[in-house]
């Protein structure tokens, strides 16, 4: 894309945001999330970067969670690292990260690499991107909030792949063991991953009854529905909660939803323009 | 050194911060502070790279971890815990880890801690501890907990001399002064080394924190170099990633010219068989007699 066309679209998500584009009541303006939604795609296509399959799917719980859930005593942990660019813009339509900021994605010298970097980004606390540390990394956090009696709770955010890693069933046994009531994960089951489908390249299907036998609560919902996903991540909890998102890798760009190749394959100016479109004509 | 590591932490236990995770050891050694600390005392089960992860975790929220497991099951299971979880986030998380070298004696291979500081000394932030004596275990525990980032503490079976006082804890300690040629000895095998040179005209130093950019070597021991122009280094780890290999580049940076070197490092398992650590230091030269004829070919006076 050519610099100026992103200087202009930069500029209008600016004034969008300026007008006004949350709601009143709190909860995540759709308005909010389509406008989000375009700055995530117009950063890949202007860094001309792929992976963009697993940030859309996971878009929508990342903007729900950082706009109505998170107070400032919780704690979000990506654990799927390479959803790095729907993280940054996520924490954008916060205001925890400027929009110049974002234009620097996969840039040289840029604090935003193509996963969380450990250091830089005060918003952001731990670097991660090999899989299988961020269900760790959040349980630390979970089982000192009670070692100190301090309220808060948190969330992780894992892929489905990621499941394949021990470290992430070593985790979960440990959350389960401890009692981490205050502890969230959230997996964002695309059902692709690196090479296949998870189906083809070891299954765990269906994910929610395999992992149902550790002592955690699981719970299910669409990654795309807001209300259904408000549904699952409510409180009363007994027990370390596990939330299956049935979701669509490349959700919302119709060139690369479900495909394998949305994992690598950056978006042409045509798929792009396609895609901008589709979220409904802002920039367009 | 588990005592001692025990006394160390029950001490330190008033610390209202101050968290235990253990990967499922410590029966028979660590039940008072498992008394003391209650329920911050936390057996995580075998699952080292969580155990690892979770500290990393409460680190960052101001606690203050230390995990605990033998030596190669901390920095080769759960070696990228350590760099990604820890050591990029810089974060105070304390590595304690039993049985370095051979310490493991007959328990074989898999248990045993030959290349452990090598490997660790290329992460970023770490700070590496390997105390000499039982008596260093207190100030080592004391040192690491002060850091302010990651430090790997590797344990092992002090063997100090009958009727010899170790001079105070130090990263780097003249253990005896000497004319001949100068031993550089890391951790433990400072005692061995003591009784193999007991006749011998040697100066011998004991260092126990690494690596040099955060544990250089100190003017007294330059200019003890500078003198002898001989250098043998001793240790239970393997050549590759040792001091020895470290104070030779640092000798050709600084300019300090030797005429003669000599590294003693573990051998790994030359015989295909296995016994005690006594035994595998024998294999590796590692024990009195290897020692003693290192350094009287190097000279004496």
């Amino acid at each position: 894309m050519a610099i100026r066309a992103q200087h202009v679209e930069n500029a209008e998500v600016r004034a969008a945001n300026a007008d006004g584009a949350r709601s009143a009541d709190g909860t995540l303006a759709s308005g909010l999330l389509r406008l989000a939604r375009w700055r995530l795609l117009a950063m890949h296509h202007a860094a001309g970067v792929g992976h963009l399959g697993g940030n859309l799917s996971a878009f929508d719980a990342m903007m729900l969670l950082h706009h109505e859930m998170l107070r400032p005593q919780d704690r979000f942990v990506l654990s799927k690292g390479h959803a790095a660019g729907a993280y940054y813009v996520t924490l954008w339509s916060r205001g925890l990260i400027t929009d110049a900021e974002l234009d620097s994605f996969h840039g040289e010298g840029t604090r935003l690499a193509g996963h969380p970097p450990a250091r830089g980004v005060p918003a952001i606390r731990f670097g991660t991107g090999s899989l299988g540390h961020g269900v760790s990394l959040a349980a630390g956090l979970a089982l000192s909030m009670q070692l100190q009696d301090r309220p808060g709770h948190v969330f992780c955010l894992t892929s489905d792949g990621e499941w394949q890693e021990g470290s992430t069933l070593e985790a979960l046994i440990f959350a389960a063991h401890n009692k981490l009531v205050n502890l969230t994960i959230l997996i964002d089951n695309n059902r692709l991953q690196g090479f296949g489908t998870t189906r083809d390249v070891a299954s765990m299907e269906p994910l929610a009854s395999k992992l149902a036998g550790f002592d955690v609560e699981i719970r299910e919902a669409d990654g795309h529905d807001l209300a259904d996903m408000r549904r699952a991540l409510s409180a009363g909890r007994e027990r370390p909660t596990l939330v299956v998102l049935h979701t669509v890798k490349g959700y919302g760009v119709p060139a690369i939803e479900g495909r394998m190749d949305s994992h690598y394959l950056p978006l042409t100016d045509d798929q792009y323009r396609e895609a901008v479109t589709g979220i409904g004509g802002l920039g367009a | 050194m588990r005592r001692q590591l025990c006394d160390a932490l029950v001490e330190r236990a008033a610390r209202p911060d101050l968290v235990f995770l253990t990967g499922d050891l410590g029966f028979g050694a660590l039940e008072p502070l498992r008394d003391v600390l209650d329920r911050r005392f936390i057996n995580a089960g075998i699952a080292e790279q969580n155990m690892v992860g979770v500290a990393a975790g409460m680190a960052s929220e101001g606690m203050e971890p230390w995990t605990y497991t033998i030596a190669p099951f901390c920095y080769a299971r759960a070696f990228e815990q350590i760099r990604n979880d820890v050591c990029l986030h810089a974060l105070p998380v304390r590595l304690l880890a039993n049985g370095g070298g051979y310490g493991y004696g007959v328990m074989g291979a898999t248990h045993h801690a030959l290349e452990d500081y090598g490997v660790l000394s290329t992460l970023p932030n770490l700070h590496l501890f390997i105390p000499a004596f039982d008596e260093d275990v207190a100030a080592t525990i004391a040192a690491a907990g002060a850091l302010p980032g990651p430090a790997y503490i590797r344990l092992g079976r002090g063997e100090l001399p009958a009727g010899t006082i170790a001079p105070a804890y130090a990263p780097w300690r003249r253990l005896r002064a000497g004319t001949g040629p100068v031993v550089v000895v890391v951790g433990p095998m400072a005692g061995p080394t003591l009784s193999a040179l007991e006749d011998d005209a040697a100066e011998i130093w004991a260092v126990c924190e690494l690596p040099l950019r955060v544990s250089p070597p100190p003017e007294a021991f330059v200019a003890a170099l500078r003198k002898s122009r001989r250098l043998c280094v001793v240790e239970e780890h393997v050549a590759q990633g040792s001091l020895g290999q470290s104070l030779a580049a640092w000798c050709l940076e600084t300019g300090v010219g030797l005429d003669g070197f000599r590294m003693l490092n573990a051998q790994g398992y030359p015989s295909g068989t296995y016994g005690s650590q006594a035994f595998h230091r024998q294999e590796s030269g590692l024990d009195a007699p290897g020692i003693r004829a290192a350094v009287q070919a190097m000279g004496a006076a």
